[in-house]
């Protein structure tokens, strides 16, 4: 015990020596969290002072075109600048200047307007509603199309919403239009409401209760437990490098002389580098509270959580412990476990769901997933955050990271006494 | 107290044995002076003695003790003075001390005595809560030397303890080493400074090529050696004058 308390000590003196160092690990996992949340708030809402700024070219001037300009106007998301040509506008969204150009055919309202009578028509026809004297026959109405052109680095995500907003846009247009359409041909009156042209099903989203007030999470649930947990693994690189830096400063050689174990030396370091993962954690937590609302954005809810937040965070610290010791116990230089400390932990992260959601990866990835020691982590922190779980709906989890913890200690002690056996 | 037999040792890749067949016999109480030019197999045969490496054959017991069988008693009962400094540069000299002494469980008063003693013993008393990293090369040699001897080993172990150090360092090394020597410490150094091997150890051997070439009393071999005036005499009789670069 004596010699793990003063391995501990020397871990502690050697990490305050270096002020640079604790910059790096308690500084920059808080740059990283409001940055990401800054970014990704505004895929959780609109920003009105962050509009796309995107090109319609109208060759239309009916009706539709103007329900479609007043579409993208409303909703907020778009600058919308009129051009004359289509050429220009492709040139100027095939350059990057713009990410879309959205070109409206000529004859797109009255060739609707049409084709939706031409429709009516024959159904009321059909009915036996209408006039027995034989009309002109019908003339076939083609269909139009309206073109996007899309900057090619936009990204696909982008490219669907605005597919997708677009369509239901000309859908409710033409549904609108058929209701008129039908209208016109049943009454003279045209304040009489016939048809309702509300939509009958909608959504609701139904949400988690907690003492019956509905939780709604926000970026900030969302960011925090991922992103923490992701610098929380970062502990690796800083870890790793310090047992390499033992080798190489030659203090390890000595060590070895010494009447000490590998697990007192590992042990030292796990006690520092735990409580560096927990004040990590805190700063987060604290950045989350009280930062967070006074840039405008959401604050992180950890009312009634904090115990089970902590056991996630020490158990998650663990596992990442475990991995720097290994990876520092095996590497022989800095140049090796550096860059290969800071690589793993992003392929961690995208495993675990930090950046693209499991449940949208690739069947082959998702059994992957469930390998990653982030996503146990993640989980955890989502059934704490998110979910309202108990201590017994994390002990999976839980379990799983500190059987990671024990698991990559003992491989670094089995390797390095395998490596100098005498 | 050490006793070496047929120790042999090849690194991986090497080409040829760095130790070849090694037997030596080192009584306690001694000086014992292992020289030799770059690459003759000094360190390697030290390195195994403190249990750094292992021998590709042969065996060794120091004190009637094996690695094999009494681990942890064996590494209590030596010290080893490596080449390199290893030391915590940001640390101080104080708290580098106390945790080398704390890994052979020497706490409190006793180890804080045994520190501060030793740091007067080699005028470094004054640099106590200095940080490594601001040491001369002289003064880092001598923090080295009492990080390995607040445990009070039975054998020390030293890897060239006075190279690159000024003369004033030197001395106050050796006059220490004699100390400790006076009072009970088998004492086993490696060196390339012959003059001060010649003076300094009660007995020397030389090795060449990893084979014991020669040992004995530095004055017995130096009146043995037709035309030597002085143990470097000797060693250049034995081991030539060609350079010895290997890499």
């Amino acid at each position: 015990m004596h010699k793990l308390k003063a391995s501990a000590h020397k871990e502690f003196l050697l990490l305050i020596r270096d002020i640079g160092g604790i910059a790096i690990l308690f500084i920059m996992p808080l740059v990283l969290i409001v940055t990401i949340t800054l970014i990704q708030d505004s895929t959780f809402k609109t920003v009105s002072d962050a509009k796309i700024p995107i090109l319609v070219v109208n060759n239309d001037q009916g009706k539709v075109s103007e329900t479609i300009l007043k579409g993208l106007e409303e909703s907020n998301a778009f600058e919308v600048n009129i051009k004359d040509t289509e050429d220009i506008a492709k040139d100027l969204v095939f350059k990057g200047t713009f990410q879309l150009a959205i070109i409206i055919p000529e004859g797109l309202s009255s060739g609707l307007e049409q084709k939706v009578a031409q429709n009516v028509e024959g159904i009321i026809e059909k009915f036996g509603l209408e006039d027995e004297t034989e009309g002109p026959p019908n003339q076939i109405i083609e269909s139009k199309v309206v073109k996007l052109y899309f900057d090619p680095a936009t990204q696909m995500t982008f490219k669907s919403s605005v597919k997708n907003g677009i369509d239901k846009m000309v859908a409710k247009i033409e549904t609108e239009s058929i209701y008129k359409a039908f209208q016109e041909q049943i009454t003279d009156d045209p304040t009489e409401t016939i048809f309702e042209t509300e939509n009958f099903i909608t959504f609701k989203e139904i949400l988690p209760k907690k003492d019956n007030e509905e939780l709604i999470p926000n970026s900030v649930q969302h960011n925090v437990p991922a992103w923490t947990l992701f610098a929380i693994f970062f502990i690796i690189v800083p870890l790793s490098i310090n047992i390499v830096k033992e080798k190489s400063q030659g203090t390890f050689v000595r060590l070895r002389t010494n009447p000490v174990s590998y697990a007192t030396v590992l042990g030292g370091k796990t006690l520092v580098y735990l409580v560096v993962c927990l004040i990590q954690f805190v700063l987060m937590l604290l950045v989350g509270v009280y930062l967070f609302p006074a840039i405008g954005l959401p604050t992180l809810d950890i009312s009634g959580r904090l115990p089970l937040l902590f056991v996630v965070a020490i158990f998650a610290g663990l596992a990442a412990i475990g991995l720097g010791l290994l990876l520092g116990t095996i590497a022989k230089t800095q140049e090796q476990s550096a860059p290969f400390g800071a690589t793993f932990v992003v392929i961690l992260a995208a495993l675990g769901g930090v950046w693209v959601p499991v449940f949208i990866m690739p069947k082959f990835m998702q059994t992957l997933s469930n390998i990653s020691p982030m996503n146990w982590g993640l989980n955890a922190f989502y059934d704490v955050f998110l979910r309202h779980g108990s201590l017994l709906d994390i002990l999976p989890e839980i379990s799983l990271l500190f059987l990671f913890f024990i698991a990559t200690t003992l491989i670094a002690i089995v390797y390095n006494e395998k490596k100098n056996t005498v | 107290m050490i006793n070496i037999e047929h120790i042999s040792k090849k690194y991986k890749h090497a080409d040829n044995y760095s130790l070849s067949d090694l037997n030596l016999l080192i009584t306690e109480k001694e000086i014992f002076g292992l020289l030799g030019p770059n690459g003759a197999g000094k360190t390697t045969l030290i390195s195994i003695l403190c249990s750094l490496i292992k021998p590709t054959s042969g065996s060794f017991s120091i004190d009637g003790l094996t690695y094999q069988k009494n681990k942890n008693e064996l590494k209590q009962l030596i010290g080893i003075v490596p080449q390199e400094y290893a030391l915590y540069p940001s640390l101080t000299a104080f708290e580098n001390l106390k945790y080398f002494g704390s890994m052979y469980g020497l706490k409190g008063t006793v180890l804080d005595n045994k520190i501060n003693n030793s740091l007067e013993h080699l005028g470094l008393a004054a640099f106590a809560h200095k940080k490594i990293d601001t040491f001369s090369g002289g003064m880092k040699r001598r923090i080295n030397l009492i990080a390995s001897i607040l445990h009070n080993p039975k054998v020390l172990f030293l890897d060239e303890p006075t190279v690159g150090v000024d003369v004033q360092s030197k001395n106050v090394i050796i006059e220490f080493l004699q100390e400790l020597n006076k009072n009970g410490a088998t004492i086993i150094y490696t060196s390339h400074h012959l003059n001060e091997a010649e003076t300094f150890c009660t007995r020397v051997a030389i090795i060449d090529h990893g084979k014991l070439v020669i040992k004995g009393k530095p004055k017995e071999l130096i009146e043995n050696s037709e035309g030597s005036h002085n143990l470097e005499d000797v060693f250049i009789s034995i081991t030539g004058k060609a350079l010895r670069d290997h890499a």
